[in-house]
């Protein structure tokens, strides 16, 4: 599994630094429209081809990776920021703040992002924004729910209940005890919500409620590709090739990582 | 030869695959969106018309595929020399699908209750001159006119005024009951509206025994259709990246016709920098409108240099007027004091002409220094913000009513021209009497227009029609958004 | 047990409570104007004040929303303001479309899954488990609505064996409505499958070591029989709580399938509420949504219940 971590974290640096090569460099500019040379094949002047518009799908590839990385970078600090606190308050107090918590994140779970994007377009347009909050909400309990199920089971160790027995509050023990313990883990779950957030992004944008144009997104891409597919069928291929190769990275980086933390908690990062 | 018999054969498998497609009496046509309810006579979405329009419900008049006014449950009519009195002679024993004879009463009730104040009448002005509706005889209608309203007969052609009967109007929504050549049988809501032949129609009994509206807005999922034969028709085709597919394909006709779209950027005059006609000329220069019609529209479509369309009466070629000049555009920037880099926004509603023509507008700005920001909204806050409150800066719209010189004449409208001049023409046209005067002030008109660009007028749309080469009879233009297959049937 | 259905009751209805004052309260701030909507801009003022009268929105807000939650409660859903006939009838015919298709693509997913899980776990980290497990990695990674965009690209496009989108209707025959639904019920499963074929894996590499395996082994039973009679079974649980997981993704993934084959299902028919500001339907969608995600996941949770009792102590 090693060769897992080092394929997932070699293809999330790649797209890592694509995304900041992207902002200084492109082959051509993302947006530089030129009609003449519209829906060219793939050549090598332009690698990907060239969209209705003739733009360099490369260039518009390369610069999608910054919408990607963003939004889902964000949404996840999102659901991070308010799952975990939530899970560990729940996990710390337990009681009735437990059950108000983990009812909540059921609840907060029912919203599928698209839905949730839906409204939020319809109230305010379509946009990252809009696209950052859907995905965090949809994120938010999942986290809460691995916060609290890894701090509950520290909680009952011998270690923290000799600290509480020794006079720490309640507060101390999670936060010196509990929570660097549950960190690995909390690692985990984080880079695989941000895969599955570079799934919903693309998602989300496919249907118009993502990114506005001309900012490239590889959702709308694919998009505008399909009302192609007859005259030129290439363009629904790269950007969806650019997609998956970003959720595999993360994936198998989130897999490899697991391994290396904590090999016999597999199943409660699930 | 041999790859050709195998097309057949898999041509054929799909066919029947589909199923139920095509014996040569009945007809699937595509629609793009879907009509929210079918009374033409409550909602303005064209889908209504594009269904209904002639096929279920029919007026005293109607329009032909030239736009021209013909008569229909009216025979025949009378003005009187005022202009005040048409008299209409209505056709005798026509009936309503459910069996109510239509009389004088009948129009009676139709135009009045368009004009009643409860009306939900999408287009109730066009009965605010209506003054009376006399039935001297159950087949004669007297209306009587407030003023003298020389569009009358082709106002009452359109769909908002076709006759309907009291004991079914409320229902039409869901179940229209109407005149005309076929009869309403079913509606699969997000699929298909079925229609069969009225076999007691009043005139020439249509061909075809059963027509067939399927909702299959998305372009590739129509061209799909059209390509396995679960569509023998698309009079409105909303794909014309995909033209270029069935113009090789000897089984499909494709009719590209005249359509009243008018493309254009609307600019809100009222609101800086629009309101400087250089900053507006600048624009126009900036933008290539056949770059645009090529990438927005596959090169369909034609350039247009106001707000008017080659097929109208008196069009001027205006299109010359401000060729694709990017440095003409920054000089007169610069002249305006229009400081390099400053933003706007464009709204762009939903059709994919407004989608990527906004794309591409805002490239050629960027290239004179223009920021453009994109923001995509719906219809209905389009309707709301833009046209309702005049809350934008631009946005790229296209205008389908046929003529409608007029939007530059009205007070506070949306793009907020104001144009004394173009005012004082515009009355001197409605007043003119002598033809030659009214071609003469039509043709000022459009100059006018060109001269001052409150908008930028890009493109005229085409109408768009492919279908099975066999169907004859079917419109290639659109005077109005309707769909007649009253005429249409299969060659043998 | 008792104490367990009820929580999840209150849980359900509370949920239904805040997503039903959440979306209608997000309604009412929407900018658009259903009556502008349905008369268009040349509509007079009168004309528009006459038929916001005749849909009931001038009504004050708290009214409304106390109308909508009453007729809901006697089983009412309201009625369209588009189509003008009863949002059930509405919801009932798109459902023919998302329904089947959510369940088929479930169902070819645990078809997909289970057995391969089984056969990975079996020959693990031999070459079939190693392929298989490549093969999942890849295919967790592709997003379902591509994956139907490269279907229709090769088998409508390429081959026209499907048609490329569209659907014909349960009523003429459902042989051509099935055709319709089976490109993507492939793209929603493919997905789920690679997931859920790891969950299976891992389910029964847990079971792999129990006692009870052992004790077959020793009394000779043969390998095959043990697999599928003992630990299959047992490795269960994971599995369908896992589905019932997947549940709630595939049913949002039918919103974006829906789009890319132009399938008339619930996912559609949202879109084009909200565009057309009927807002009984879009209130009523949201609503059902979150209710089934809600329910699926008691159900889930009942199921695992009902398999081992002792979950239900461990979730109270």
């Amino acid at each position: 599994m090693r060769v897992g971590l080092a394929i997932g974290g070699a293809l999330t640096a790649g797209m890592l630094v694509l995304a900041a090569l992207s902002l200084v460099w492109t082959p051509y500019p993302p947006t530089a429209i030129d009609i003449i040379h519209r829906l060219s094949r793939p050549s090598a002047a332009h690698w990907f081809g060239t969209d209705p518009f003739g733009r360099d799908v490369f260039s518009m590839v390369m610069v999608g990776t910054q919408d990607a990385v963003a939004v889902a970078a964000l949404a996840v600090l999102l659901g991070t920021a308010i799952g975990v606190p939530a899970g560990m308050l729940a996990a710390t107090r337990g009681g009735w703040t437990d059950e108000t918590v983990m009812r909540g994140a059921d609840l907060t779970f029912a919203f599928p992002a698209v839905l949730t994007a839906v409204m939020l377009t319809a109230l305010r347009g379509a946009g990252a924004i809009t696209e950052i909050i859907a995905i965090g909400v949809f994120t938010a309990p999942v986290l809460a729910r691995t916060t609290r199920g890894a701090a509950a089971a520290i909680w009952v160790q011998d270690y923290a209940r000799a600290a509480r027995a020794l006079g720490r509050t309640r507060r101390g023990v999670a936060l010196v005890h509990v929570l660097p313990n549950i960190l690995g883990l909390l690692i985990v779950q984080v880079t695989i919500q941000l895969s599955l957030a570079v799934l919903a992004e693309a998602g989300l944008s496919f249907v118009g409620l993502g990114a506005q144009p001309p900012a490239p997104s590889w959702g709308r891409m694919l998009n505008e590709a399909q009302t192609y597919i007859y005259t030129a069928p290439l363009l629904a291929v790269f950007p969806g090739l650019a997609i998956a190769a970003a959720v595999l990275g993360l994936n198998m980086l989130g897999d490899g990582l697991r391994d290396r933390f904590d090999p016999r908690r597999r199943r409660s990062a699930q | 030869m041999r790859q050709l018999g195998v097309f057949l054969v898999a041509a054929l498998v799909i066919g029947t695959g589909a199923a139920y497609a095509a014996p040569p009496d009945t007809l699937t046509l595509g629609l793009p969106l879907e009509p929210p309810g079918l009374d033409p006579t409550a909602g303005a979405a064209s889908a209504i018309r594009e269904v209904t329009y002639a096929n279920i419900f029919q007026g005293l008049t109607h329009i032909d595929e030239n736009g021209q006014v013909q008569p229909d449950l009216a025979s025949g009519w009378e003005i009187s020399k005022d202009g005040l009195t048409y008299t209409f002679k209505l056709r005798s024993g026509v009936t309503f699908h459910d069996g109510t004879p239509f009389d004088c009463s009948i129009v009676k009730f139709s135009y009045g209750r368009a004009a009643a104040p409860e009306s939900i009448n999408a287009q109730k002005q066009l009965f605010a001159p209506i003054a009376s509706v006399d039935c001297p005889s159950p087949d004669t209608a007297v209306v009587e006119l407030k003023q003298p309203t020389s569009t009358f007969l082709y106002d009452m052609a359109w769909g908002d005024a076709v006759m309907i009967a009291p004991k079914t109007a409320a229902g039409n929504k869901a179940h229209p009951i109407g005149t005309g050549p076929f009869v309403f049988s079913r509606w699969v809501p997000g699929d298909r509206i079925e229609l069969l032949r009225n076999d007691h129609y009043w005139g020439a009994a249509p061909k075809l025994k059963a027509v067939t509206f399927r909702v299959i807005g998305d372009p590739a999922a129509a061209t799909a259709a059209l390509l396995s034969g679960t569509l023998d028709a698309y009079t409105n085709f909303p794909a014309p990246e995909a033209v270029a597919r069935f113009r090789q394909d000897p089984r499909f006709t494709v009719a590209i016709g005249h359509d009243e779209g008018k493309v254009i950027l609307a600019l809100n005059n009222a609101r800086q920098p629009f309101s400087d006609v250089r900053v507006r000329q600048a624009i126009a220069y900036a933008i290539d409108r056949k770059a645009i019609i090529d990438a927005a529209y596959s090169g369909l479509g034609s350039p247009i240099g106001s707000h008017y369309t080659p097929q109208d009466p008196s069009y001027v070629d205006l299109t010359g007027a401000y060729p694709y000049d990017p440095a003409k555009a920054k000089a007169l920037l610069a002249q305006a004091g229009v400081a390099p880099g400053t933003s706007f926004t464009i709204m762009l509603p939903p059709p994919s002409y407004a989608q990527r023509g906004g794309e591409l507008i805002a490239a050629y700005l960027q290239q004179v220094g223009l920021n453009a920001k994109l923001q995509s909204v719906a219809w209905a806050q389009w309707l709301a913000q833009v046209f309702g409150q005049s809350a934008f800066d631009a946005t790229v719209i296209a205008h389908t009513e046929a003529r409608d010189l007029d939007i530059y004449a009205r007070p506070h409208y949306y793009f907020n021209y104001a144009s004394d001049q173009y005012k004082t023409l515009y009355a001197q046209y409605v007043a003119a009497t002598d033809a030659a005067k009214q071609a003469d002030l039509l043709q000022q008109l459009q100059r006018q227009l060109s001269a001052d660009e409150p908008n930028i007028f890009l493109f005229a749309l085409p109408k768009i029609g492919v279908w099975n080469a066999k169907l004859r009879g079917l419109w290639t233009n659109d005077p109005m958004p309707i769909n007649d297959v009253t005429g249409a049937y299969w060659a043998p | 047990m008792r104490a367990f259905l009820l929580r999840r009751l209150a849980t359900l209805v509370a949920a239904l409570l805040v997503a039903s004052l959440v979306v209608f309260v997000v309604l009412q701030i929407l900018p658009g104007d259903p009556a502008l909507v349905i008369l268009g801009p040349d509509a007079q003022p009168d004309t528009l004040a006459a038929l916001r009268h005749q849909l009931g929105i001038d009504l004050p807000v708290w009214l409304r929303y106390l109308h909508w939650i009453g007729s809901l409660l006697s089983g009412d859903f309201g009625r369209s303001t588009a189509y003008d006939i009863p949002v059930s009838d509405l919801i009932l015919q798109r459902m023919a479309v998302t329904l089947p298709l959510a369940v088929m693509a479930m169902a070819l997913a645990g078809v997909l899954a289970v057995p391969l899980g089984v056969a990975a776990a079996v020959r693990k980290a031999r070459l079939a488990d190693v392929g298989i497990m490549g093969l999942t990695q890849i295919g967790v990674a592709l997003p379902d609505f591509w994956v139907g965009l490269l279907l229709i690209l090769v088998l409508a496009v390429h081959a026209a064996w499907f048609p490329a989108g569209g659907f014909p209707g349960w009523w003429h025959g459902a042989g051509a409505a099935f055709r319709a639904l089976i490109l993507p019920t492939v793209a929603l499963a493919l997905p789920q499958a690679a997931i859920l074929t790891r969950v299976a894996r891992g389910a029964m590499l847990d079971i792999g070591s129990r006692d009870y395996l052992r004790t077959a082994r020793a009394k000779g039973q043969r390998e095959r029989r043990i697999v599928w009679r003992h630990a299959v079974p047992n490795a269960l649980g994971p599995i369908i709580t896992m589905m019932g997981l997947q549940f709630s993704f595939l049913l949002a993934g039918t919103i974006i399938i829906e789009n890319v084959f132009a399938l008339p299902g619930l996912g559609a028919l949202l879109f084009q509420a909200i565009a057309q500001r009927d807002l009984v339907v879009v209130q009523d969608l949201v609503l059902l949504f979150v209710g089934i995600v809600i329910i699926v996941n008691a159900a889930v949770d009942l199921l695992n219940a009902a398999i081992d009792p002792r979950l239900v102590e461990a979730t109270a």
